[in-house]
């Protein structure tokens, strides 16, 4: 029997807690993926010599968006998110083992490692690595980080990220997103499918995001959130995590003035440009707080 | 004797890096150790997307120790001398020798050295060529502060069959070892193999299901999908890039087929295959009356086993309906607009840095078009012109934002469902071709203006804006579009003054004038061409006028009508006689200081071959002065030429007694050398 939706994601909990991973929960704000969340962007590169993390992150990005209409894409997913620093000698056997968890066995499947350099010019990193291919079909991110916001990684980090939707429709021989079983409780007895808790939310962020948001607002949201972010890192000392929540937001904010589409081809460049200005910056901050306050903790 | 055999283990390679990797393992070893003094002889390599393996025959393993007596100074030298040679020799002074060799008493040092060993040696060179390897792109992991393409797991150095000492320093307190093990496929096999030489490494990977040799998985996909395509009464669509692809992807290849809904099929087929080849890596199949077929192979990295095989068959069909309904979500949105609907959002499309954007280039090649169709008879240039008009604007919908190698061919299909015509179509469908020495032209007179309208609106606009190639540098392929241009012009037999077009793009790119660079660019574009198409050098070099891009059609021409005359026996004496008539007259340029051998005075031709000769050159004179048509004739004056001057030289001696005689045969011969100088510069024919 198929591991049902929240079965997958709460296997891949106990996976990961059994390798000696901090559970976390999601982070409180709205962000384009997993890789946003302090525990991977800002821990990527300090204070800890070793960070081992695991959490899902629902993600948005509003461009994806299609009514509920389209049976594979939605503007908000979970991503289930592993970040291990320094990345362990057994990374691909660990993976693997993971996906055995969830009753994926990759004997009778064929899973391929494709090349893929993952950069994201909004946080200035970048990194190598695969998709993981499970019969044709991505399931995984797998990145060795080697910067982030434009700082070397050292620790190397290792990050996966799983695209919980697609893994549980592959792992339940789904085709629609909307019909993956959320609960493993039949109909009869009020079990949910995915379209039950969601589609609703589709179709109305859908309309949101590309109809009804107030672009000037938006506008202003964006300009608000970098001025505060340059108001916090030039506090003494510099709070960078408050300040890093300010750079998720207009990071956010850009997603969805672009779907709006009111960012022309030229002015994207500009607005990515301007992300990522504040991404370096917090994590130079961060960085150089970090440091401060762990010498603090030893002495 | 001895042989190395060097294998290396790490996490998947992509699959477009491995065959240079390898290649550079093997150059970068042999080079070592040849400068190292081992001599290597023979070697042979093996990748896959887990292994590299090197083997290397023929080493020597223990250099000889040398010996050698060096004299030093006189033993009544200053103290400084011989401190100086003590420490040049590397020894002290109390071992020197001192010796009489008759011519006084000098010291002598005695100075061994023991030969270089192998393995000693290796280990340093491993960790040089390894710490310093050539990857595209490569990352560090762990701790590590070496690099490698993706974490770097064994490193087996053997020697005769024998791990030798050592270790790889990855920085950070990593290392590894060497060893005389590495892994077989990791899904199938736990166990470690045995290493000892190059041919039982192969066959032992093969029986733990890695083929590790590229060629061979190669050749196995292509037979299996052969094989399967056959008894299933279709034919695999030939895609040497896909295969190359795939051949980096597996380790133990089993291609599977696969079924497309029939759903999609309504799609066009480049869609289809566009899609399944980028996203999928999917081969696409033909129906035996060449349509494509409702059928897909995939090559999956495992062992055959129908069970299992069906399942994954099962899975790939569901990804790939998910993809084709991508692409048949976007065939069918972007037709929900007319295609000339789509052209204000070009203004927001930046073209380049300076050139506006592509709205504006759509504009400029519009008032180019009915300059170049002008020389393209037949060309319809209201067609083209329209043509012009919407060639660009597929870049803005969706399917080109998906798989932009679709542009051009989705903005006909778009055009002919928007009501444009035919030829409208074609002509947008074929503006980008020939893209490469082995792309086809366009079809129609439409396409060929479009395609060279294109082409000279680029060209000319980053020549204008100083975005010029530089060395290996060209990062907006202008040669290939200067390339094009001569292709068209050439194989569509199109006669363009390309000088006064490029004025004319440059006024419509807002520059006053074409930059000064560009005929030179062109030229040389040209004679490369040439000689590639088997032209010997020099008679390229003597038909094309650097820089002269006022008439390539005739350049090219004459070229080719120059290489057939100058292959004949005929060819070889007119350059004799060429050459004879160029010696004597610089022999006299450099007596006189110049020479104005004026014109030749026919009274004075006082022999039969003076007389011959002068009918020759003239007939030859005036041949070369047609334009249109008279290649022909003017290689004929050439031809006919020749008899006479072998004639002239045979019986006449240009350097007469009575002045007047010698000055106006000098005159002949100048008129000589300028009627073929008229045709080619003879002067650079080097054989």
């Amino acid at each position: 029997m198929a591991l049902d939706f929240q079965s997958i994601l709460l296997t891949l909990q106990q996976y990961w807690a059994a390798q000696g991973c901090v559970i976390l929960q999601p982070y409180d704000m709205e962000v384009g993926a997993g890789t946003f969340h302090p525990a991977t962007t800002l821990r990527s590169l300090g204070p800890d010599d070793v960070w081992n993390a695991a959490y899902v992150q629902p993600s948005r990005r509003p461009t994806d968006g299609r009514y509920g209409e389209n049976p594979n894409r939605l503007q908000h997913y979970y991503q289930f998110q592993t970040i291990m620093k320094p990345s362990p000698a057994n990374a691909q056997e660990l993976y693997l083992g993971s996906l055995e968890a969830i009753g994926l066995d990759v004997k009778k499947h064929d899973i391929r490692f494709v090349e893929d350099d993952w950069e994201s010019p909004t946080l200035g990193a970048w990194g190598l690595g695969w998709e993981v291919w499970c019969d044709g079909m991505e399931v995984s991110q797998f990145t060795y980080f080697q910067q982030v916001g434009g700082i070397e990684c050292d620790p190397v980090p290792l990050e996966l990220t799983y695209g919980l939707e697609r893994l549980a429709m592959f792992i339940q021989g789904i085709e629609n997103v909307y019909e993956l079983d959320w609960d493993g409780v039949p109909k009869d007895k009020g079990g949910k499918k995915y379209g039950d808790v969601f589609l609703r939310a589709e179709r109305e962020f859908s309309t949101w995001n590309f109809e009804v948001a107030e672009t000037s607002r938006l506008l202003q949201h964006f300009k608000d959130a970098e001025a505060e972010c340059a108001l916090l890192l030039a506090h003494e000392p510099p709070l960078a995590l408050p300040a890093y929540d300010q750079c998720m937001k207009a990071s956010h904010l850009f997603n969805l003035l672009d779907a709006r589409g009111v960012i022309s081809v030229t002015e994207r460049q500009g607005y990515i440009g301007r992300v990522r200005a504040l991404a370096k910056q917090c994590c130079e901050a961060w960085v150089g707080v970090g440091a401060e306050s762990s010498e603090k903790g030893t002495n | 004797m001895t042989d190395l055999f060097l294998e290396l283990n790490c996490e998947e390679i992509p699959a477009r890096m491995q065959n240079k990797a390898i290649a550079d393992l093997e150059r970068l070893f042999l080079d070592a150790l040849s400068q190292g003094g081992f001599a290597p002889k023979q070697s042979r390599t093996a990748i896959s997307p887990r292994h590299m393996a090197l083997e290397i025959t023929g080493l020597i393993a223990q250099q000889p120790d040398t010996s050698e007596e060096r004299r030093g100074p006189r033993i009544d030298a200053p103290d400084k001398a011989i401190d100086g040679f003590c420490a040049g020799a590397g020894v002290s002074r109390a071992d020197l020798i001192e010796k009489d060799t008759g011519k006084g008493v000098f010291f002598f040092a005695q100075i061994d050295q023991k030969g270089a060993s192998l393995e000693r040696r290796l280990a340093e060179m491993v960790q040089d060529i390894l710490s310093q390897f050539p990857w595209p792109k490569s990352q560090r992991w762990g701790r590590s502060r070496m690099s490698w393409v993706r974490p770097l797991h064994r490193v087996n150095v053997l020697l005769d069959g024998k791990a030798i000492a050592g270790q790889v320093d990855l920085g950070g307190s990593m290392s590894i070892t060497f060893g005389a093990e590495t892994e077989g496929h990791p899904f199938y096999t736990d166990e470690l193999i045995s290493l000892t030489d190059f041919d039982s490494y192969v066959n032992d990977l093969k029986r733990s299901y890695v083929i590790v040799d590229a060629a061979e998985r190669r050749d196995l996909i292509s037979a299996q999908a052969a094989e399967k395509a056959t008894s299933a009464g279709l034919n695999l669509r030939a895609d040497d890039g896909l295969l190359a692809e795939v051949t980096g992807l597996v380790e133990f290849p089993n291609v599977l087929i696969g079924k497309i809904d029939d759903a999609f099929m309504q799609l066009p087929a480049e869609v289809l295959v566009t899609s399944m080849r980028v996203h999928q890596k999917f081969f696409a199949l033909n129906e035996s009356d060449g349509k494509i077929a409702p059928y897909f192979m995939t090559v999956a990295n495992r062992l055959p086993d129908s069970e299992t095989d069906a399942l994954i068959i099962a899975g790939n069909e569901r990804v790939l309906r998910a993809r084709l309904s991508d692409a048949a979500f976007f065939y069918e949105t972007d037709q929900q607009q007319k295609l000339e609907d789509y052209l204000p959002n070009l203004e927001q499309v930046a073209f380049y840095e300076g050139l506006g954007t592509v709205a504006d280039k759509v504009e400029r090649l519009q008032k180019l078009i009915p300059l170049i169709s002008d020389s393209i008879s037949g060309c319809d240039t209201q067609a083209a012109q329209r043509a012009a008009a919407l060639s660009k604007a597929d870049l803005v919908t969706g399917m080109v934002g998906e798989f932009p190698e679709l542009q051009g061919l989705m903005g006909s299909y778009y055009a002919l469902s928007s009501g444009e015509s035919e030829a409208v179509a074609v002509a947008m469908r074929d503006h980008y071709r020939p893209a490469g020495p082995s792309d086809r032209l366009p079809e129609t007179r439409e396409g060929l203006a479009l395609s060279l309208a294109d082409k000279i609106d680029t060209l000319v606009g980053f020549f204008g804006v100083g975005a010029k190639p530089t060395g290996s540098k060209d990062p907006y392929a202008l040669r290939r579009a200067a390339l094009s241009i001569l292709r068209i012009l050439d194989e569509a037999d199109i006669s363009l003054p390309l000088d006064t077009l490029f004025v004319e793009a440059a006024r419509l790119h807002g520059f006053d004038t074409a930059d000064a660079d560009l005929g030179r660019f062109v030229t040389d574009r040209l004679v490369v061409r040439l000689r590639d198409s088997g032209l010997a050098y020099d008679t390229v070099a003597a038909s094309v006028v650097d820089g002269d891009i006022s008439q390539i059609d005739r350049q090219v021409k004459r070229a080719r009508a120059l290489d057939t005359v100058l292959s004949t026996e005929t060819g070889t004496a007119l350059i004799a006689g060429f050459r004879r008539a160029a010696n004597i007259l610089a022999a006299e340029e450099k007596k006189t200081g110049s020479i104005d051998a004026g014109t030749v005075n026919p009274a004075l031709l006082a022999a039969d071959e003076e007389k011959a000769l002068f009918t020759a050159v003239e007939a030859l004179s005036q041949a070369s002065d047609e334009t249109k048509g008279g290649l022909s004739k003017a290689m004929q004056g050439l031809a006919d030429l020749r008899g006479p001057i072998d004639a002239f030289f045979e019986a006449i001696i240009v350097n007469a007694e009575d002045p007047d005689l010698r000055t106006n045969r000098l005159a002949l011969l100048a008129e000589v050398r300028g009627a073929m100088m008229q045709i080619a510069d003879f002067s650079k024919i080097e054989k």
